[in-house]
């Protein structure tokens, strides 16, 4: 039988390897966009299950809510994107230092 | 019972196993393929925990959709990989202390003081006639209507954006305007002209 | 009753509107005549009150027209006293502002501020008016200040001369110092009483006379004497008494019509008529006294002398209104205030007429002041002439004019006086008569007799000026003359100021001289007993000899005491003082403040320091933004690792 302790340290696992991948693909953007949906799936987890454990239904609209963001999130990031490499022809994110204070 | 503890373990490991790959994969084509691989086995967890609908929904929208776009992307930009892959081999360390770090301390509350006692309660039992997508449709559109109908604004809003951002205005072109077509009339095309006979000379 | 003294008032005022707002629409004949009339409406219903007080018994008015604010039990209003004292102070005020609107047709008639000047000095019969007639300190304060602002406006009339700029700004200044005293007075006042009613803080007066000012623990003031002595401050200011009177010989770069006006016959005596004003104050206050006294004493002698080496007609004539003005203050700080005021009224009379005739010689010399380049005038100008000659024996105290009752009254009472400082006083002011005759004689024997210095050009075009200006000479001739005669008995033994002036018995000088006093005529004969009249006499002799007869001796003289004359050339000093150790003072202190105060430590160190210091910060700061995405991810990351960590410790 699954115990919310099982699905909670997969999450926490699914979270960590997702900041784990921030880190060592820290300049391919697409791959900064794949850890960061690794990252709200591993919230999504989370949220699943407390709803089912403690039998309560807003849990899933949340999710459901949250899959609605991080799709238009997506297409916004990957829009940008295809801007960025139109201009600059990379998306290396060392190029990208016009912030520089 | 024990089936389904072993089917959970299963797909648990695919998924670590995916997830690893996906940030370790050298090719962003991989990557994205293994991402859906994670949302196949997050969807069938979910299924497991009477999440039926979020499941489908998961392998609809971000397999179907999310994931799609994201291939199209690592497609279609002419990526130099072994630039972006260079220098990252040092970062392992910091990486692996932090993501430990995280590990440690979800563990912590968890596994080691369960919550306060609340992670080892077995779920509830469902009602006979339980049907998650009615539950979840009952609340979407009764006490969340309101912010269903702002997600889908909110969606509205970006696909637009998508589109404005990436919207190219090429010169030269010279496109059909089919208005201008179908408004035409004879008078425009067509000149009577009266004028004399004119002999052979 | 009201609406006449709001009507002379206000006539002043609205003719001052409309000949300045409206001045170039009515043009110059539009300007003079609406001024005029409204002057002479005032002046009109001004003698009929004078001769409703006077001679109908009629009471004292003493009420408030409009409350303008009430703030914390103080109640500021505008309000009418009207009792002897202004009803005279009216009339004299509004004849010789009539007598000098019509003279300024003349006087002003080639110039382009025609309608402007018009409007001044309307404006200024306005303020004087409500100082005059004010009921309480604000509104007298007020009054104070208006007529200070048109002065300063007239002074500059003329305000691309830089003379008269410097003039007029000098004048401004100097009456600050003295405002600013006045301000304090009044605010004691309003301290210790809780009023600006004349009425109130009279009846309260003994409240300020219990008080005491606390300067250190060790020392006090008494109340009544710092009051009184700081509202004479503010009189010394508009009086020109030494030594604020430096602004006052300089204020004659004006037209001459306000110099007759302003700076001799009215403003300058509003500093008497306050202190005359406020004798219940005054009275219990002997320490304040004496001050008056030794300060009007002292300007009334030295302030004389340096009219003898003027030679400016006008500044001599400045000199002389300085001289007289120390005259009435001494009077004043003698308690015989009725006998200052009487001076005053004959003062305005013969020194208005003085300023006028020699804006006729002016005229006539085409602006022309220097005497030395005059003479012999008297065969051109006859009117002038004879109507200067009854202004200056007035001023010297010939037996019989109005001048003389007024000055021999007033020597007489403060030889009578028993105040510190009395003796000192009554020496200046007896040794000033015989300056005064000395100083008067040379100017008229300069301009009228002995031979004529002008140029051909001028001698050519000289000729008698006309009718609207010798009208005023002549209509001011007459009470120089003849006001003493019939005057002298109310004003300084008939009681004509009960109720207006009060006198503490102690002080009573002008009541030991009514019981001696049996008529103007056998004060007239016992006067020939006294010093002041031989030593005018002997003054005069002295101006025709030095002046006329050989004036070779005066070089001699001036050769022999040479020290003396350049002393009294350079004015003792005051100004070489004010401008190198007070203004340059002031001035070099300022730039000091500048240069540290503000430029090193609020601009150097306060504003661009803070700013340079942000900066500094900034620039540190801003090596942390590197621009790149995964610095500002990493950040998040770590802090969202420690505040989980931070949790799980706490727990």
């Amino acid at each position: 039988m699954i115990t919310l302790t099982e699905v909670l340290t997969l999450s926490g696992l699914l979270f960590s390897i997702a900041v784990a991948g921030v880190f060592l693909n820290r300049k391919n953007v697409i791959l900064l966009l794949m850890c960061i949906e690794l990252m709200l799936l591993a919230v999504n987890f989370n949220f699943v299950a407390f709803s089912r454990f403690l039998g309560d239904i807003n849990g899933q609209i949340f999710v459901f809510f949250i899959l609605t963001v991080a799709a238009a999130e997506a297409a916004i990031g990957l829009a940008i994107l295809v801007v960025l490499f139109r201009e600059r022809r990379s998306i290396d994110v060392e190029d990208l230092d016009s912030l520089q204070g | 019972m024990m089936f389904e503890t072993i089917l959970f373990f299963a797909f648990s490991a695919v998924l670590v196993g995916a997830a690893l790959g996906v940030i370790l994969s050298r090719n962003p084509v991989y990557s994205a393929l293994l991402l859906v691989l994670c949302f196949f086995n997050s969807a069938v967890i979910w299924l497991m925990l009477d999440a039926e609908f979020l499941g489908i929904v998961l392998v609809l929208v971000y397999v179907g959709a999310v994931m799609v776009l994201f291939l199209f992307v690592v497609m279609m930009l002419d990526v130099n990989l072994e630039e972006l892959r260079k220098g990252l081999a040092g970062y392992w360390p910091l990486a692996a202390a932090v993501a430990g770090l995280m590990v440690f301390a979800i563990l912590n509350v968890v596994v080691a003081k369960h919550l306060g006692g609340l992670a080892l309660r077995a779920a509830p039992s469902l009602p006979a006639g339980y049907s998650n997508t009615r539950v979840l449709g009952e609340a979407l559109f009764t006490r969340y209507a309101y912010p269903a109908q702002l997600a889908a604004v909110i969606l509205l809003v970006a696909s637009i954006a998508a589109i404005v951002l990436t919207l190219r205005h090429r010169t030269g072109l010279k496109p059909q305007n089919v208005g201008e077509q179908v408004k035409v009339s004879a008078k425009d095309r067509v000149r009577l002209v009266k004028m004399a006979p004119e002999k052979r000379p | 009753m009201e609406s006449i003294y709001l009507t002379i008032v206000l006539a002043p005022l609205v003719a001052a509107i409309l000949a300045g707002i409206g001045g170039r629409a009515i043009g110059r004949i539009g300007a003079q005549s609406v001024t005029i009339l409204g002057v002479a409406t005032s002046f009109a219903l001004s003698a009929l009150v004078l001769k409703r007080m006077v001679f109908d018994g009629a009471p004292t008015f003493d009420a408030p027209v409009y409350t303008w604010l009430v703030s914390d039990g103080v109640t500021m209003q505008v309000g009418f006293l009207i009792d002897h004292l202004s009803a005279l102070m009216m009339v004299v005020v509004t004849f010789v502002s009539l007598m000098v609107h019509i003279y300024t047709i003349g006087y002003m008639h080639d110039d382009p501020g025609y309608q402007r000047f018009f409007s001044y000095i309307s404006l200024f019969t306005f303020s004087m008016l409500m100082l005059v007639m004010a009921n309480n300190f604000m509104q007298l304060f007020f009054g104070w200040e208006a007529v200070g602002v048109v002065s300063y406006l007239l002074i500059g009339f003329w305000y691309t001369r830089p003379s008269a700029i410097f003039a007029n700004m000098k004048a401004f200044l100097v009456n600050r110092v003295g405002d600013f005293g006045f301000v304090l007075g009044i605010a004691a006042v309003l301290y210790y009483t809780g009023s600006l009613d004349y009425s109130t803080v009279f009846a309260h007066a003994h409240a300020i006379a219990a008080a005491r000012v606390q300067i250190t623990p060790t020392i006090s003031w008494s109340a009544i004497s710092f009051t009184c002595i700081c509202l004479f401050i503010g009189a010394m200011g508009k009086s020109a008494q030494m030594p604020l009177h430096v602004w006052l010989p300089d204020s004659m770069e004006g037209p001459t019509p306000i110099s007759a006006l302003i700076h001799a016959a009215t403003m300058v005596t509003a500093g008497i008529f306050m202190v005359a004003r406020m004798s219940p104050l005054f009275e219990l206050s002997n320490t304040a006294l004496s001050t008056v006294l030794v300060i009007g004493a002292t300007t009334s002698f030295f302030m004389g002398l340096l009219g003898v080496v003027a030679n400016d007609i006008k500044r001599v004539i400045a000199y002389s209104t300085l001289s007289q003005l120390g005259y009435m203050t001494a009077a004043l700080g003698a308690s015989a205030y009725a006998s200052a005021i009487f001076h005053l009224m004959t003062h305005a009379f013969f020194k208005a007429l003085l300023f006028l005739a020699a804006g006729s010689v002016i005229i006539a010399m085409h602006h022309e002041q220097d005497m030395r380049k005059m003479g012999g005038l008297r065969k051109y100008m006859p009117i002038t002439y004879w109507t200067c000659l009854v202004g200056s024996l007035a001023l010297i105290g010939f037996p019989g004019t109005a001048g003389f009752f007024s000055k021999d009254a007033l020597i007489e009472a403060i030889g009578r006086s028993q105040l510190p400082g009395a003796g000192y006083a009554y020496a200046c002011v007896t040794a000033g008569a015989f300056v005064t005759a000395l100083y008067t004689f040379r100017m008229f024997f300069m301009t009228f007799h002995g031979e004529e210095r002008m140029d051909h050009h001028t001698r050519d075009h000289l000729h008698e000026s006309p009718w609207v200006v010798t009208l005023p000479l002549v209509l001011l001739a007459i009470p120089s003359a003849v006001v003493g005669w019939f005057a002298i008995r109310p004003l300084l033994f008939g009681n004509f100021f009960a109720g207006a002036i009060q006198v503490a018995p102690t002080h009573d000088v002008l009541g030991a001289m009514g019981t001696e006093f049996h008529g103007p005529t056998a004060f007239l004969l016992s006067a020939f007993g006294g010093l002041p009249i031989w030593l005018a006499a002997a003054g005069v002799v002295c101006a025709w000899l030095f002046f006329l007869k050989r004036p070779e001796l005066a070089d001699a003289v001036e050769r022999r005491f040479h020290g003396l004359y350049r002393v009294l050339v350079a004015k003792y000093g005051f100004d070489w003082f004010n401008e190198n150790v007070l203004a340059a003072g002031a001035r070099r202190l300022g730039s000091g403040l500048w240069r540290f105060g503000d430029q090193d430590v609020i601009d150097g160190a306060l504003v661009n320091g803070s700013a340079r210091t942000v900066g500094w910060f900034s620039s540190v700061i801003r090596t942390v933004q590197s621009g790149y995405l995964y610095h500002y991810a990493f950040a998040m990351i770590l802090g969202l690792a420690s505040l989980l960590m931070w949790l799980l410790w706490r727990t």
